[in-house]
């Protein structure tokens, strides 16, 4: 089955439209369970960026890896996020450390950053002009959502929204990967995909035991460490 | 011979997962592994010696390959997991093992696969698999003691470390991207490195410094060092050691490996920038935190951002003089630190603390902990006949002659700096009237003694080895277009 250059167009632009989108969202907001929604979505747009892309180009492979993005960024991670609130977790960032007007100014100065600094990557992938192709056209977007990811890591306090903030980042470089290359190789991106599920795993215990070892407040107290 | 190669990573991923599983020899499995990969490493230098710089065995289809450079990491991963493994052998305890004892002997093991994976991949998709696995393996032996102190030190390292590995992923995507609008979707080493693909220079250099910038955050280059203080004062001694002297060492070597497909591309000023800035600035941060450092596994901590910086310096001069003793002193530094850090558990075993001002008078009153202890410091001070003393000398050689006179002058100062803060608190540990405890150790302070002196032996006779060693290093260098 072949997409036609315009579905593929639309489509495109539709599934990085919601992951940037949806990263705005999670700066604005402070709900954790609602977050975990938008992180679902983001996987879902990836699935379908995934999808849309490998159909344009007639490779059977990039179905597949659409598959498993969809099954671990929609459906495993969103869960483990889930069990972590359920546990005992606050469910609301109550501790961020820029207010939500400060952090939708911060997004727009990052998403006109990302626009700037895309430059040589979109043209060395066919000079950026109208004849570029739908997909090196959306490449700024995969580094916005990479700036945002960075800024909820370091302005969020809570261990579970930093969590979400890593995701976003992750999904990020994956967008960018997936508009540059078509993807990597079959097996890097398994193992790319599986090594996020893992640490995703890992900071979900080590948050719960830092819950156990120092009471729910665990993160903000974060300064036993110093010089 | 390439049967090896895959058989090394298998070997430790296997023996950790069996030993994780059934608690069968905890002690041994992680001895056994870092033995494993020894004796391939040790093969492959060997292969190197006889066969000279061209040698290289591929594997795996070509996601696996071992050049000089790959065979003299995978020997020093082996020396330093050894001396750290048996090092770190504490006594044995009745019973069956625990579920604690067997997560970390497991997870050691994985470590160790990790790391050979990382330097025996040729593909830089599975050279960033294996460096992030590293991140994976390490965060709970990192939080092993479950304190809050190391969990938050656990945290910082897994969010700091994935980040930093995630930039990583970006720069290895757009190198990818860029083979592939040159005509060959590819991440192989081999073919990146060739120059014959018409890569885009603009492209590249986005690629070359994310991946620069991703991979010195794992080797704990400033300014993305501030994890490496607390993950490394807070885990158990042998595990300091692993990531101290040789995980660190690893995340380097990917960093060379991204720099020989930049030089190519874009010729060596690039990444020499980025590599010096990283350098200096790490040995400005480890000067100024060194002088007033009232922890001794911290301050171990800082010495080893310290010779990562010097690490960073020597490859950002280039040429072969200065990338021999950059592996030289990685070499060097790794055993040393390894025996610093297994000494430094010990000391915190049987005094209580890892507080500076409360350990006086070592030497009188505890000779058997003191004495390699002040050896191995010796040692990353850079007193001859130490490795790190000519290492040290040959980069600023290096660097004088190609024209870095000040950096140099810099380098040398910062390390006086070092030296005097390091020297300073070793001695007020280990002088004085011996006011404290003494007579018999706690049974947790004893331990082997075999692996730290083996290890500082080596630190001493690598340096005036020339013959085999130095033509090896040579090679190595040469292997990373040096």
């Amino acid at each position: 089955m072949n997409l036609s250059t315009g579905a593929v167009t639309q489509l495109v632009a539709l599934s990085t439209g919601t992951l940037l989108v949806s990263a705005v969202v999670l700066v604005w907001r402070r709900s954790l369970r609602p977050a975990v929604r938008l992180i679902a979505l983001q996987g879902v747009a990836l699935a379908v960026l995934v999808a849309t892309i490998g159909l344009a180009e007639g490779g059977g492979e990039l179905v597949v890896v659409a598959a498993i993005v969809l099954v671990l960024k929609a459906v495993v991670v969103p869960f483990v996020l889930d069990r972590g609130i359920a546990a005992g977790g606050p469910d609301r960032e109550d501790q961020a450390r820029l207010n939500p007007t400060a952090g939708l100014v911060s997004v727009a100065l990052l998403t006109t950053l990302a626009y700037l600094v895309s430059r040589p990557v979109t043209a060395a992938l066919g000079g950026g002009g109208p004849d570029a192709g739908p997909a090196a056209a959306a490449v700024p977007v995969g580094v916005a959502v990479v700036l945002i990811g960075f800024l909820l890591l370091v302005t969020r306090r809570r261990a579970l929204s930093q969590v979400v903030g890593f995701v976003v980042l992750d999904n990020g470089i994956a967008t960018i990967a997936f508009l540059t290359s078509a993807g990597v190789p079959l097996l890097v991106e398994l193992g790319t995909s599986f090594e996020l599920l893992l640490i995703v795993l890992i900071l979900a215990v080590l948050s719960g035991r830092m819950r156990s070892a120092a009471g729910p407040k665990a993160l903000d107290s974060m300064n036993e460490l110093r010089d | 011979m390439d049967v090896l190669l895959v058989l090394t990573p298998v070997v430790g991923l296997l023996l950790g997962v069996l030993t994780g599983a059934t608690g069968r020899g905890v002690r041994l499995a992680p001895v056994v592994t870092s033995l494993v990969v020894l004796g391939v490493g040790v093969v492959l230098v060997v292969h190197v010696a006889v066969e000279g710089h061209a040698a290289v065995v591929g594997a795996g289809g070509g996601l696996l390959r071992a050049d000089a450079l790959s065979a003299f990491m995978l020997a020093l991963v082996g020396a330093v997991g050894l001396t750290a493994t048996w090092g770190g052998l504490g006594p044995r305890r009745p019973g069956p093992a625990d579920a604690s004892a067997r997560r970390y002997a497991g997870l050691v093991c994985v470590f160790l696969a990790a790391m050979s994976l990382a330097v025996l991949a040729d593909n830089l998709g599975v050279l960033w698999i294996a460096v992030e696995a590293t991140t994976l393996a390490t965060a709970f032996l990192v939080g092993h003691h479950g304190t809050r102190r190391s969990l938050e030190a656990a945290w910082k390292y897994v969010v700091l470390g994935s980040v930093g590995v995630a930039i990583a992923l970006l720069g290895t995507v757009l190198l990818y991207a860029a083979a592939r609008t040159a005509g060959q979707a590819t991440l192989s080493w081999t073919v990146l490195t060739s120059g014959q693909l018409p890569l885009d220079p603009g492209l590249v250099k986005v690629a070359a410094g994310l991946a620069v910038l991703g991979f010195a955050t794992k080797a704990g280059l400033a300014p993305m060092h501030s994890w490496l203080p607390d993950a490394h004062s807070q885990a158990p001694a042998p595990v300091s050691g692993l990531m101290s002297g040789v995980l660190l060492a690893v995340a380097f070597s990917a960093i060379l490996r991204v720099q020989a497909v930049a030089d190519v591309v874009l010729g060596p000023s690039f990444v020499r920038g980025l590599l010096l800035t990283a350098g200096l600035a790490s040995l400005l941060v480890a000067a100024a935190l060194i002088l007033r450092q009232r922890d001794f596994k911290r301050l171990l901590a800082y010495s080893s951002i310290e010779h990562l910086g010097l690490l960073a310096v020597g490859a950002a001069i280039g040429g072969r003089l200065a990338v021999a003793a950059v592996l030289l002193h990685a070499l060097g530094h790794g055993l040393a630190k390894a025996s610093a850090f297994v000494m430094s558990g010990r000391i915190l075993a049987a005094e209580g603390t890892t507080t500076i001002a409360d350990v006086h008078g070592l030497l009188a009153r505890r000779p058997q902990l003191a004495v390699p202890y002040v050896t191995a410091i010796a040692a990353l001070l850079g007193f001859p006949p130490f490795a790190l003393f000519f290492s040290e000398v040959a980069i600023v050689l290096a660097g004088w002659q190609a024209g870095l006179g000040v950096a140099m002058g810099g380098v040398l100062v910062l390390l006086l700096v070092v030296f005097a803060g390091l020297a300073r608190a070793t001695a007020g540990m280990v002088l004085g009237p011996p006011d404290g405890p003494v007579g018999e150790l706690p049974p947790a302070a004893r331990g082997p003694m075999a692996p730290v002196w083996l290890a500082l032996a080596a630190t001493a006779a690598a340096g005036l080895l020339a013959v085999p060693l130095g033509g090896v290093l040579t090679a190595a260098a040469r292997a990373v277009g040096a």
